[in-house]
């Protein structure tokens, strides 16, 4: 089996208010067959054996779906892969002798939490803020009774798609979580479903995205290069577009019950 | 979006944005990062749960009515299986330890379509969707000297289709129990495939030759392409060109705590629902079961349990300075100082690997009466190892990774010991459990049900091992057991 010497260069930070700072591990002896967090487990496994604390990292289904892994892999969201996540990148990307530099997220919205960990929660309260529909599950109707055109299902799948692993905020210059909070919007508002709360939710969780503190969207279009799902900025012209229609649109009632 | 596995992952999903749904509303309050470490009990009675914050290391306790764990399987009891990494016994086994049963704990389910370990560093292994097999056809090579060659240069007449062979009216759509137990044979007896890990080869191929062929590369690339590139970037294989390889991993587990049938545990007022009790599969879950379970426990059970038991049960007020909560908290806090001040030189990993191998090798898809003694003897030993000689850095007032997996390394490392147990005392075949002792002349699970017609529920007694069986006979009475033949 073919392995490979690494020279990491990992940051470092033992928690919101610590500077923190890259250190230097050299990673000898990887399988090219094993996948980036094993490269990983396998460094932390001999920091543990001298003493030394293991790199916190987030992560949990290693199948590409969960979205809790998350790190900056030479510069680029989840490594240099296309459409794939840091759990599912393989060494094999990788030749003998390279030096990686891994990083956490970086955004205002994302505090670091410790090393690689970042808190995510920012994107939890986007949700909380509309991305969902109002009608209580089991009384919903038979989804086979609505009929959806097969384009629009398919949109609305691949919008939904999304895992909410924040490399487009790590990826954009503005930090924006554009991408993320347009598919959130595109895969409701594509379905029946989801028209009755259309205008209210977009107003809302585009408002949520601003008070995190996310920039806005000045169309570098990083977010969908990094994004593992390959989720399209068309959705963002379509959350824009939402938006705008919204704010000519919208009930007064509702609007006003905005302000509250 | 091809394929299922999407399934899985939008059900996900859907559940949580109905989640958020309801914090914004403020009827659920959210502890993300949290884990829970223990159960409070007061007078024989569910009161609430300790808790440990994962970011501050804060030791909580949360007192309550009534308490629900919905808290998952054991799968990785195994170290390696198909369940995400977080998953662990801890939340059900410290219920156990407070007088909940563990009920048929042997009964875990082995995948037949999953990506082959490929080397010591492996943590975790990726399953493959079981729609797989409507059109990939199961294979090895007849001759043993074939296994190191190119699939391609393996002729058609030299490739043993075993699942068509031996199952003629099922194929490659047998379930999941037999499909894993013959691939693992297969490879016993020399015929696997794909790079030696140990010096056995475990994998078989599962080939979309003839898919291509009679459907077209677009129509395969429709059904499985998001499958197809997920196993390229893992493999570095492209399964358009070449077959693929597979091989069993621990999948579910159809065990867990003892539950009546509004759901509630032999602790009144603590309710469990999901894969964590051992409700509904018996010893062999089927596909999509676990959701069907997911479903029945949630929307129709549970709501109405739950509630039940509030209106009918009288409650008096818990203080947070109730001798039992103050014992319990002292108690994690305890256990946590006990963790981090063991001073030796192993990881919680390497324990957790070696757990593994034991419980894989002689506890996993074929299990026999002498292997389980040796199981039982090797897992106290590598208990009472840990105690002595686990290494954990940090502190416990702060994220430490470390120290998560050790708790619960040392929960699996009781766990474990009861599954063998279980497994040992279970002198029949049945579902996913199968005794090598127990077969029929075809080599298919036998069962002995005038003898083991009993879901067996063990009650904790003081001591890891020393657990008490329970039995709880099964009647059936419109539908009778009678043995599988899928010819």
């Amino acid at each position: 089996m073919e392995t490979i010497n690494l020279k990491l260069h990992v940051w470092r930070q033992k928690g919101p208010n610590d500077a923190g700072g890259f250190k230097v591990y050299e990673a000898k002896d990887i399988s090219t067959h094993a996948s980036f967090l094993e490269m990983l487990d396998v460094v932390n496994e001999r920091l543990l054996e001298q003493g030394e604390e293991p790199i916190a990292f987030d992560h949990d289904c290693r199948e590409g779906i969960c979205g809790m892994c998350g790190m900056v892999i030479n510069g680029r969201p989840h490594g240099p892969q296309r459409e794939t996540t840091a759990c599912q990148l393989h060494m094999r990307q990788f030749k003998n002798g390279d030096e990686i530099w891994i990083e956490p997220w970086r955004a205002k919205a994302f505090p670091v939490v410790k090393d690689l960990v970042v808190n995510r929660s920012a994107f939890d309260r986007i949700i909380q803020a509309g991305g969902y529909i109002s009608v209580r599950t089991g009384s919903a109707r038979d989804a086979n009774e609505i009929p959806i055109p097969k384009e629009n299902a398919d949109l609305a799948f691949e919008a939904a798609a999304c895992i909410g692993c924040g490399a487009c905020v790590a990826a954009c210059p503005n930090a924006s979580a554009s991408l993320f909070t347009a598919a959130k919007i595109a895969h409701l508002a594509l379905v029946p479903q989801g028209q009755a709360e259309r205008q209210d939710r977009v107003r809302k969780m585009v408002a949520q995205m601003d008070a995190e503190g996310f920039g806005h969207c000045t169309n570098h279009y990083e977010c969908m290069a990094a994004c593992p799902k390959n989720i399209d900025v068309d959705f963002i012209a379509k959350m824009n577009r939402d938006f705008l229609k919204s704010m000519v649109t919208a009930r007064k009632d509702v609007a006003s019950r905005d302000k509250d | 979006m091809r394929g299922a596995r999407c399934t899985g992952q939008q059900l996900l999903l859907g559940a949580y944005q109905a989640l958020e749904r309801q914090i914004d509303a403020g009827t659920v309050e959210m502890h993300p990062r949290t884990e829970m470490l223990d159960v409070i009990v007061i007078d024989g009675v569910a009161r609430g749960i300790v808790t440990r914050d994962m970011i501050t290391g804060k030791i909580a306790a949360h007192t309550a009515d009534v308490v629900l764990l919905a808290t998952g399987g054991y799968g990785n009891v195994f170290y390696l299986s198909t369940n995400a990494k977080g998953c662990n016994v801890t939340a059900t086994w410290r219920a156990h330890r407070k007088g909940a049963f563990f009920a048929n704990p042997c009964y875990t389910q082995i995948h037949p379509t999953c990506i082959p370990v490929s080397g010591s560093y492996q943590s975790k292994l990726t399953l493959m969707s079981e729609s797989l097999r409507n059109d990939g056809r199961v294979w090895v090579p007849k001759n043993k000297e074939d296994c190191s060659k190119k699939p391609s240069e393996i002729p058609e007449s030299d490739r043993d289709y075993y699942l068509e062979r031996i199952y003629p009216s099922f194929g490659n759509l047998v379930p999941r129990d037999i499909a894993s137990r013959r691939a693992k044979f297969m490879c016993d007896q020399g015929f696997g495939v794909g790079p030696e890990v140990d010096g056995v080869r475990r994998g078989v191929y599962l080939d979309f030759r003839d898919a291509i062929k009679r459907l077209g590369e677009k129509a395969v690339s429709e059904r499985y392409g998001n499958l197809f590139d997920m196993y390229e970037r893992i493999t570095g294989e492209s399964p358009y060109k070449y077959p693929m390889r597979i091989y069993p991993a621990t999948h579910y587990t159809m065990g867990g705590l003892w539950v009546d049938y509004n759901l509630m545990s032999t602790i009144p007022g603590l309710f469990v629902g999901g894969e964590a009790n051992f409700s509904d599969h018996g010893a062999n879950r089927l596909g999509a079961s676990a959701l069907m379970q997911g479903l029945a426990d949630g929307y129709f059970v549970l709501p109405y349990t739950l509630g039940n038991y509030l209106a009918r049960t009288k409650f008096t007020a818990v203080s947070d300075d109730h001798p039992e909560v103050k014992g319990a908290l002292e108690a994690v806090k305890e256990r946590i100082s006990k963790l981090l001040g063991v001073g030796g030189s192993r990881s919680p990993d390497s324990f957790h690997r070696e757990l593994g191998h034991i419980i894989w090798d002689y506890c996993g898809m074929s299990r026999t009466a002498e292997g389980l003694q040796t199981a039982l003897q090797k897992i106290p030993a590598l208990r009472e190892e840990f105690w002595q000689n686990l290494k954990v850095v940090g502190t416990g007032e702060e994220l430490n990774q470390t120290l998560e997996k050790a708790g619960r390394v040392a929960d699996f490392l009781e766990m474990g010991e009861l599954m063998c147990l279980d497994a040992l005392k279970r002198d029949e075949s049945c579902g996913g459990h199968f005794r090598e002792e127990h077969q029929t002349a075809e080599g298919e699970a036998k069962r002995d049900d005038d003898n083991y017609q009993y879901v067996a529920a063990w009650e904790w007694t003081g001591e890891a091992g020393k657990q008490k069986l329970n039995k709880e006979t099964l009647d059936f009475e419109y539908v009778k057991p009678s043995q599988r033949s899928y010819k």
